[in-house]
């Protein structure tokens, strides 16, 4: 959970069975019909059904309880259709509109039935991003950004991406139409500490936590730290944790008032 | 001769110009190029006084400006964005 707060994305290689891919390839060709937003999963995709198969395999159904929690809504889904050679990539975008809810968040389960390479232009994502305050496709002028990642994965890859980080679809310059599967979930509990919090005070959800990404500004990069705290005490409800003393330090407001001073420590100071 | 502008954008780590650059974009207006989003993990640049140096000229950069009361945690936009442009024969 520390690596999703501070990339924004969860990155499950592999994990769909190849029987299951190939049976996915005519099934988002064919295209899927609309459901109304905000479907209950068993609702939305019947038993037996594709996507909740995809949804029932152990990896996916694990990450996606730790973080929506249990019976997450079915915002929207969509089939995202690359054309071979198509000639243009999508502008950099967080999806939906502006969302600065700091304490829930919405995931998007993106499944990707082939083989990705390079050239068949996987998805762009800004790791790192999900945080900044940005409206769709304003950050549209962004073309390249230090650390971003292109994605070239196996088939049957399942990423999971925080509602706010800045991705798009790449030009695909291969002769392969590239497809990739996306349902968007809203949670319907709380979500604090839906994951297994065995490892919670350990190092490593500290190094998580502070982890740089090479496209932030030096000021920035401080404020990105400052921010996942912040997020990390509404995931935990430790309202006293803290990464570098960035937010303690800047909420420090003593109401104490000290004691009187005496002659003895007053010393030769006056008003 | 005709004339056609080539613009690169660069966003740098600080307000500096010669500080490192943390991403970059480009426009082609000869159209003998195409750049897009995702297109390069390398920039083209180590710092945007390499860009000066060679031979890009420098058009806008970024105002500095206080954040807005209330706001001042928020992160949204790079904030060092330096414009540049190169005049070249189509």
């Amino acid at each position: 959970m520390a690596r999703f707060v501070a990339h924004g994305s969860l990155r499950l290689d592999g994990i769909v069975p190849p029987e299951m891919n190939e049976e996915a390839l005519p099934f988002l060709a064919a295209g899927l019909p609309g459901i109304p937003y905000g479907t209950p999963v068993p609702e939305a995709y019947p038993a037996d059904s594709f996507p909740r198969r995809l949804l029932q395999i152990p990896e996916v159904a694990g990450a996606l309880r730790s973080l929506v929690g249990p019976d997450p809504l079915v915002d929207h889904h969509a089939v995202h259709i690359r054309q071979a050679k198509e000639g243009n990539a999508q502008p950099l975008h967080g999806d939906a509109i502006i969302d600065v809810r700091t304490d829930a968040f919405d995931v998007q389960l993106m499944y990707y039935p082939q083989d990705v390479t390079l050239e068949m232009g996987g998805t762009l994502s800004v790791p790192g991003s999900h945080l900044r305050r940005t409206n769709e496709t304003d950050t549209g002028r962004y073309q390249n950004l230090l650390g971003q990642s292109r994605l070239v994965c196996p088939a049957g890859t399942v990423v999971f991406v925080h509602h706010g980080l800045w991705h798009g679809g790449r030009r695909n310059d291969s002769d392969t139409v590239r497809y990739m599967f996306k349902i968007r979930f809203n949670p319907t509990v709380r979500q604090q500490l839906l994951w297994g919090t065995s490892d919670l005070h350990t190092p490593a959800v500290r190094e998580e936590l502070t982890r740089g990404f090479p496209w932030y500004e030096q000021a920035a990069g401080r404020l990105e730290v400052h921010n996942r705290a912040l997020l990390w005490r509404q995931l935990t409800g430790d309202d006293r944790f803290d990464l570098d003393h960035w937010v303690t330090r800047v909420t420090n407001r003593p109401t104490a008032v000290a004691a009187a001073r005496t002659a003895d420590t007053a010393g030769g100071e006056s008003s | 001769m005709t004339i056609r502008q080539r613009v690169l954008v660069l966003y740098l780590t600080t307000s500096a110009l010669d500080s490192k650059v943390v991403g970059w974009s480009r426009y082609d207006g000869t159209g003998r190029t195409t750049p897009t989003a995702g297109d390069s993990d390398e920039p083209p640049y180590t710092t945007g006084l390499d860009a000066l140096l060679d031979g890009w000229r420098l058009i806008q950069a970024s105002q500095l400006l206080p954040p807005s009361p209330g706001h001042e945690y928020d992160v949204s936009f790079l904030k060092h964005e330096f414009f540049f442009e190169q005049l070249v024969d189509a």
